[in-house]
């Protein structure tokens, strides 16, 4: 620690390495070397393997499935089928959003690559000959892939199990396929507002069925010590209390007797939120055994059979005046939910924050409605890099306010201007009901077409268009809702999404921290350290955080939808707040004054008007294991679990510009501009970071990701040779820039940002590629624009060959 | 399945070991060598998160055979730093300029650059991106990659410049 007798007070506020530091990060030591401790790195002693035999079919009957030959090759040890895991009632499992899924195949498989049996053996090889030699006799059945369909009279029934319940755990169905019905707003207003309208647009929009894709794929190990009754679960896990209690809830195990522990994470990106087959199976082998089971997926499973996102099918509408103001919104949404509802939203909100669709702007009437269905696909519809649905929402009408620009003929970033919430109105109720914490929409996007000299890029764009050639700029303004959220109307399984914070000060001075959240990459062990610095006044390097032990970290929801800054990061605030106020007692009694006379200065208690007497935070906390005022406990301990009062409102404005090569339908991003307001900025280094990445993530979605299906269920593509990861020479260069609005309920003003670009980004290059071919009456083309897609357009304009 | 005998020196440390003979080379590390800095990301060879340094050499280890690297020099990740444990320039760069995030790809990623830097000196930003294009990364747009390889090049190059 450094000696601070002697510094400034400059000098002592950058020792601390607090808020708005851009320290480098701690994590980093550990990676940089190849000593990070991923799932897959750990190997207990007697560990053994196990991984799935999968349907090659996307709906069929299980007729017979024999192991006995598995069972015969060497190094191969056990095969559970859906019928040993029967007794124990384990063959099905709840998922997230109240409906359940197989564990394994029971009677029929449902999607292509669903889990049939689980092999396991002493290494992966002798488990991969195991799965081999598994023979399973399928009955096809008729395959349903296209939503559309799925609530026709003669769709095959997919859910046998479900076909006679009235719910699956979102509201009434109305059809054996259906999985609910979500509707919100004034529909009788919003239908008004479209007859009163001088202009009215519509638009079908359909944002594909991608995947997150994170570089690790999900994997676990169960470790049952029988002599103890304890089982310990490594994982994957965004939510590593959340997946405790519900292994209880689905072994029987008590809750105190599991402890899971996520390790180092490989990225998420919403992958990592639910419970897959795999961790059922290895905690069964584990129990069945007595010895470690491993279970990592494939790639080929990860994109196959995993969480994925999105598949949601919109139809937008926006009623406006003449000069483009909006009156009115309508969407329906057809969600394709696969063959099991295991997306992972807060229980009331079957569409996630959806209804966030009324984005940056002032819209006085809108109606949305969604209907979730089934189909033969994987289940999931996670939130890729963004708050629950609120990509899909942000791409919707950052679309739709395109759309309307052309129709009344009105410069698109000028119809954004018209339209937006003004500063003035904030806290701004929406007419979907969210409470917009704050923004100044305007000053963001001047400062974005002026930047990138936005007049001078429409003036070059009418040259080009003269001259025959594609230029598109595309503009966009989001709002994002994320920080989930109020316990009054967020929970996962009942449980409310508050976060925590336990801060031990050690009474040299240095800290520890625990949290409930679980980076997998976001930088926690550097950033909030940098939080409780500042608020603490102890240098950020001298204070350890650790997250994903539920052994020994508060209970919390975890790390997914841009929560863990305004929650858990407000639960360090607020706990961090508690030890000073603690401190400040303590600071009285070492300095023999009255509380009142003692002023806080960076990192120590002064007294007023004798600046000499002081006590630095380094000394209190000497003195709280040493000398505390008669009456107070010892220690310099807190802990803080935080429901926060209001989601928060990040927002930006992104302007992209492309060139499109009508010969080859090739988009060439010429310019990416983002410019965040993500509230109080942590470490600006790592949000330029975060920022880089989910652009990144919005490129490969908007340009090239797709998982497609055939007629007959099989799944297209699911390798890295077919689904788009993009490498450094496609990926552009960012630039970036930022405004700071803090939010005025979280304890330092900071909003979240992680999954802005994504949200952003992706409307940004899609609204880039359509504006190259607006002069020609395109209103709209659908993701992703690959080469071949925009190639056809050009083709379908005459404008190629 | 019967095993074969293979030795070869990894990270300067001569060791031998039974495989079978589909044995990947990526498992012998991690399981047989406990070198578990290079990942598992595709099992396909496009992700580059396994890649080793084998004779020279960038490879995907998850695509090479255990016994293809018998008798070779095979380099990873914990081979990278200098004698008496002090970081190389490569990985310093990492740190430096945030090229990391999730840190999955980042070993594979510093042993490319590291084989990037002996193949050209001084590459350009250009070559840079199309030097590490086979290593996938998720997390961080590559942006801050290409500055921490700059990083170490410079770094690298500053006493052979001042020599000049």
């Amino acid at each position: 620690m450094a000696n601070t007798e002697e510094m400034t007070l400059e000098e002592r506020e950058k020792t601390l390495g607090g808020i708005g530091s851009a320290r480098k990060r701690k994590e980093d030591v550990r990676f940089i070397q190849g000593k990070g401790n991923y799932v897959d790195d750990i190997k207990l002693p007697g560990e053994v393997f196990g991984d799935f035999v999968r349907s090659p079919y996307a709906h069929a009957r299980v007729t017979s499935i024999d192991t006995e030959a598995a069972t015969a090759v060497p190094g191969v040890i056990a095969v559970l089928t859906a019928d040993d895991l029967k007794p124990l009632n384990l063959h099905w499992m709840p998922t997230l959003a109240g409906d359940s899924q197989a564990v394994l195949a029971d009677e029929k498989v449902h999607f292509q690559n669903q889990e049939v049996a689980f092999v396991i053996g002493e290494d992966r090889y002798a488990v991969s000959d195991g799965v081999q030699a598994v023979e399973v006799d399928y009955e096809e059945l008729p395959v349903l892939v296209d939503p559309r369909k799925s609530l026709d009279d003669d769709a095959p029934i997919l859910r046998e199990d479900a076909k006679d319940k009235s719910e699956v755990g979102q509201g009434p169905r109305q059809h054996p396929n259906h999985i609910f019905t979500w509707d919100v707003g004034d529909k009788a207003a919003t239908d008004q507002a479209f007859a009163d309208a001088a202009v009215t647009v519509k638009e079908e929009i359909f944002y594909q069925r991608v995947h997150p894709c994170p570089l690790e794929p999900s994997g676990c190990v169960a470790s049952m010590d029988k002599v103890k009754g304890e089982l310990t679960l490594y994982g994957t896990f965004q939510a590593p209390h959340v997946i405790r209690t519900v292994v209880s809830l689905i072994s029987g195990l008590p809750e105190h007797k599991i402890r899971v522990i996520s390790p180092d994470i490989g990225g998420g990106f919403g992958s990592k939120v639910g419970a897959y087959p795999g961790y059922v199976c290895a905690v069964v082998g584990s129990i069945v055994l007595g010895r470690p089971v491993k279970w990592v997926e494939s790639r080929i499973d990860n994109l196959s059979t995993t969480a994925f996102a999105r598949d949601y099918r919109m139809t937008g509408e926006l009623a406006a005046d003449d000069q483009g103001k909006i009156t009115g919104l309508r969407v329906h949404v057809l969600a394709d939910h696969g063959a099991f509802n295991a997306h992972a939203q807060p229980s009331k909100w079957p569409a996630g924050l959806f209804s966030i669709v009324t984005g940056s702007y002032d819209i006085p009437a809108a109606h949305v409605s969604v209907d979730g269905v089934y189909t033969n696909k994987a289940p999931g519809g996670v939130a890729y890099r963004c708050s629950f649905r609120v990509t899909e929402a942000s791409y919707l009408i950052e679309r739709m306010v395109d759309v309307l620009a052309q129709k009344v003929e009105v410069d698109k970033a000028e119809i954004r201007l018209r339209n937006f919430i003004t500063p003035e109105q904030f806290p701004y109720t929406s007419c979907l009901g969210w409470d917009y914490d704050s923004g100044d929409y305007p000053t963001a996007l001047k400062k974005a077409l002026d930047a990138v000299g936005y007049d001078a890029l429409r003036q070059e764009q009418a040259e080009k268009r003269a001259r025959g050639e594609l230029m598109g700029i595309g503009v966009v303004t989001f709002t994002e809702i994320v920080g989930a959220g109020p316990m009054r109307n967020c929970d996962i399984l009942g449980l409310g999404m508050f976060d925590s914070c336990e801060i031990r000060v050690h009474p040299t001075g240095s800290v520890i921290a625990r949290l409930g959240t679980k980076s997998q990459g976001q930088g926690h062990e550097t950033t909030f350290a940098q939080i409780i610095a500042s608020e603490l006044g102890i240098p950020s390097d001298d204070i350890t955080i650790e997250e994903g032990d539920t052994d020994t970290a508060p209970y919390g929801l975890g790390t997914y939808g841009s929560r863990s800054t305004p929650v858990a990061g407000a639960a360090a605030a607020q706990a961090a707040r508690q030890l000073r106020a603690k401190a400040h007692k303590i600071a009285a009694h070492m300095l023999e004054v009255g509380p009142d006379d003692l002023e806080w200065e960076v990192d120590r208690f002064k007294v007023k008007g004798l600046p000499e007497k002081q006590a630095t935070m380094k000394e209190i906390a000497f003195a709280a294991y040493a000398n505390v005022p008669d009456g107070m406990e010892p220690g310099l301990e807190a802990v803080n679990y935080y429901d926060p009062p209001n989601f928060t409102f990040p927002f930006g404005a992104y302007v992209c510009v492309v060139d499109v090569d009508p010969e080859t339908g090739e988009v060439k991003v010429r310019r990416f501009y983002a410019l965040d307001d993500c509230g109080t900025r942590i470490n600006p280094m790592v949000i330029e970071g975060q920022v880089h990445g989910g652009l990144t993530e919005a490129f490969a979605i908007a340009l090239g990701q797709e998982l497609t299906f055939d007629e007959i269920g099989n799944i297209q593509g699911a390798s890295l040779m077919d689904y788009f990861l993009p490498t450094a020479v496609e990926t552009p260069v960012w630039e970036t820039d930022y405004t700071v609005t803090p939010s005025p309920h979280h304890p330092i003003g900071a909003k979240g940002v992680g999954e802005s670009p994504n949200v952003g980004g992706v409307s940004a290059f899609s609204n880039a590629v359509v504006d190259a071919f607006a002069h020609l009456g395109v209103t709209h083309m659908p993701m992703p624009h690959t080469a071949w897609r925009v190639w056809q357009t050009c083709r379908d304009l005459g404008l190629s060959g | 399945m019967s095993k074969v005998q293979i030795t070869m020196t990894v990270n300067g440390q001569a060791v031998e070991g039974q495989v079978e003979p589909r044995c990947l080379l990526i498992h012998f590390l991690r399981e047989q060598l406990s070198l578990t800095g290079p990942h598992i990301g595709c099992e396909t060879s496009h992700c580059g998160a396994c890649t080793v340094d084998l004779d020279g050499m960038s490879v995907k280890s998850c695509t090479v055979f255990a016994v293809q690297a018998d008798g070779a020099e095979v380099l990873t990740v914990e081979g990278m730093a200098e004698a008496g444990g002090t970081l190389s320039a490569i990985q310093e760069g990492f740190m430096q300029e945030h090229g990391l995030q999730c840190g999955f790809c980042t070993p594979g990623m510093i042993t490319r650059a590291y084989r990037l830097l002996q193949e050209n000196h001084d590459p350009s930003d250009e070559e840079i991106r199309s030097g590490i294009s086979g290593n996938l990364c998720r997390c961080t747009g590559y942006q801050n990659i290409v500055k921490a390889v700059r990083y170490a090049a410079d770094k690298i190059n500053a006493p052979r410049e001042a020599a000049e």
